[in-house]
């Protein structure tokens, strides 16, 4: 009766993380679908405590489980209630470290108990182990790149010396899965050294634009992890869940890929933010910019038809997401129509711009995607681009030496005025300069977004 | 070869149903829901708790290293699901409709 019920429970499961991830994927069903996916992950939990059995055994230890279950719960609420939507990317790197370490340990254990067995269980306690483990020293280096507290390292030297080292990996993984007597038990803890000095060097020299690409390829490297443990166990609902996050974080790993115009062995070995890489910069040097002043932008813009304001990360880090949904109202006043043009990797992570917008209270039929407001803006009055840069840059389809060259932007160019509103000429997160800011039709507008979207605002009320 | 799909033959059924199922899903979602997807996802692969929950229920209890290994897997795993569902829950919240 109770297998009965666990295997019940782990049908029910999977089936609400199916559903679940299905609605996420649509904008008025996405947080039911979170919502059903917990709970069924609740009654999964519930169920393998309550039922699950081992040779006959059943669960021990259960106070400890309850406390461990208890403070992890309680820390992991707090983190998660208290992180700034702004720093949203690093705190889904770190929580997919935790799981990454979660299976890493798994594997640890069961070897540690049971260190004989045939090939194929080797080889799914080695591959958890390392796959968990690159996971987990991937995520928390993500994690501390994306929070400032970690700069980028690159070199050719580094490329050469990973792929030694993934080699390496695999060469001991072979032996010790088909000579297992000849390699001794030490090896567990040499292929988890390797595999957490493999993860923080993959991401190490990885830096800017690219670093959503790599949290997503972290996460479905977990949901990988957490698949070898469902073969270990034979368990149905760890296989199903893992490897549905393996397979769709894959897919989306190579859908952000595709919104790039980069190739994901070109994101892994070839690094952008590192010095080096980009083409020939000098000619920007001398040219000049033009300023304008915030009584001149504030005319601009209230006597034009059709405003498309393009946010970028710049806009989260002044946290000025509110102040530009009042610009926005302020403006539709005045009988503007304005929108705003979000680019699929605006900000750090691929919708994490319209995360910090719809904070902010902006309606969701006013974000427009790239590939619907390109057509439009040569028929747009004025550009405001709030702190983004990198997706605005013309040389992506004109100058083949940059190293964004091919990337899809928005071609803010074509409207017929483009405010640029920046802190400083400083180079964008890819590192690279912009030629939009010494465009004809470009003015520059310099201050801190959030102080200069207010002065804004107020400019336009005293019209 | 055939002795092996044979024995594993469910388990080879799960496995490649699940991969398209992933694909599936999340082929068609539009970009703005991509980061909480990515984090929902993220929530859903702390299934790996269960792994734990095993592991250590089956501990000995005078093996210190699985238990303190266990314990550590349990909390760690249990940060990652209710870390995910709730942050991913706080970015949906804003999606809601207004008026």
């Amino acid at each position: 009766m109770s297998n009965f019920l666990l295997e019940l429970s782990y049908l029910i499961g999977s089936i609400t993380f199916i559903i679940g991830l299905k609605r996420l994927s649509g904008p008025d069903s996405a947080r039911n679908g979170n919502l059903m996916a917990a709970a069924g992950m609740g009654i999964a939990i519930l169920a393998t405590i309550l039922f699950h059995q081992k040779e006959g055994q059943p669960i021990g230890n259960v106070p400890w489980i309850l406390g461990a279950m208890g403070v992890g719960t309680v820390i992991g609420w707090m983190m998660a209630m208290k992180v700034k939507m702004t720093a949203m990317p690093q705190m889904v790197s770190f929580f997919n470290g935790m799981g990454g370490a979660c299976a890493a340990i798994i594997s640890l254990v069961e070897y540690h108990s049971h260190p004989e067995g045939s090939s194929g269980y080797l080889l799914i306690v080695f591959l958890g182990l390392i796959i968990g483990s690159v996971s987990f020293s991937g995520s928390i280096i993500a994690y501390g790149k994306l929070d400032e507290k970690i700069k980028d390292f690159s070199s050719k030297a580094l490329t050469y010396f990973n792929l030694l080292l993934l080699v390496g990996i695999f060469g001991i993984l072979g032996l010790a899965v088909s000579q297992p007597e000849m390699i001794g038990h030490s090896v567990l803890w040499i292929l988890l050294a390797l595999s957490l000095i493999y993860g923080i060097l993959f991401v190490m020299p990885i830096g800017g634009a690219d670093m959503p690409v790599v949290i997503s390829l972290l996460n479905s490297l977990t949901g990988m992890a957490a698949a070898f443990g469902g073969f270990l166990y034979n368990n149905p609902i760890m296989l199903t869940g893992g490897i549905l996050v393996g397979s769709a974080g894959t897919i989306l790993t190579v859908l952000m890929c595709k919104a790039m115009n980069r190739s994901l062995l070109n994101v892994i070995i070839g690094s952008f933010g590192g010095g080096g890489a980009g083409g020939e910069k000098g000619a920007a040097g001398d040219q000049t910019v033009k300023e304008i002043s915030l009584t001149d932008t504030a005319i601009l813009c209230a006597y034009a038809g059709k405003v498309v304001i393009v946010p970028g990360y710049g806009l989260a880090v002044a946290q000025a997401q509110h102040i530009c949904h009042e610009l926005e109202k302020k403006l539709e006043e005045k009988g503007v129509e304005v929108s705003f043009a979000i680019h699929p990797v605006a900000g750090r992570m691929p919708g994490h711009m319209n995360v910090l917008l719809a904070e902010a209270d902006v309606p969701y039929p006013k974000l427009v995607e790239m590939e619907d407001a390109n057509p439009g803006m040569n028929s747009t009055d004025v550009v405001i681009v709030v702190g983004a840069n990198d997706v605005v840059n013309p040389a992506a389809e004109n100058d083949p030496s940059s190293p964004i060259y091919g990337m899809p932007v928005l071609k803010v160019w074509e409207a017929k005025n483009v405010i640029v509103m920046k802190r400083s000429m400083r180079a964008g997160y890819a590192g690279i300069e912009n030629e939009l800011f010494f465009h004809p039709k470009t003015k520059m507008l310099f201050g801190d977004a959030k102080d200069m979207l207010g002065k804004l605002v107020a400019e336009i009320k005293d019209l | 070869m055939a002795e092996f799909f044979l024995q594993n033959q469910q388990t080879i059924y799960i496995v490649i149903l699940s991969i398209l199922l992933g694909i599936e899903v999340i082929s068609n979602v539009p970009a703005i829901l991509h980061t909480p997807l990515m984090s929902g996802a993220n929530a859903i692969h702390g299934v790996v708790i269960i792994g734990a929950i095993i592991v250590m229920g089956h501990a000995h209890s005078d093996d210190y290293l699985a238990l303190i290994l266990g314990f550590l897997a349990v909390l760690l795993g249990t940060l990652n699901v209710v870390g995910g569902f709730v942050v991913t829950n706080r970015m949906l919240a804003m999606f809601k409709k207004k008026k």
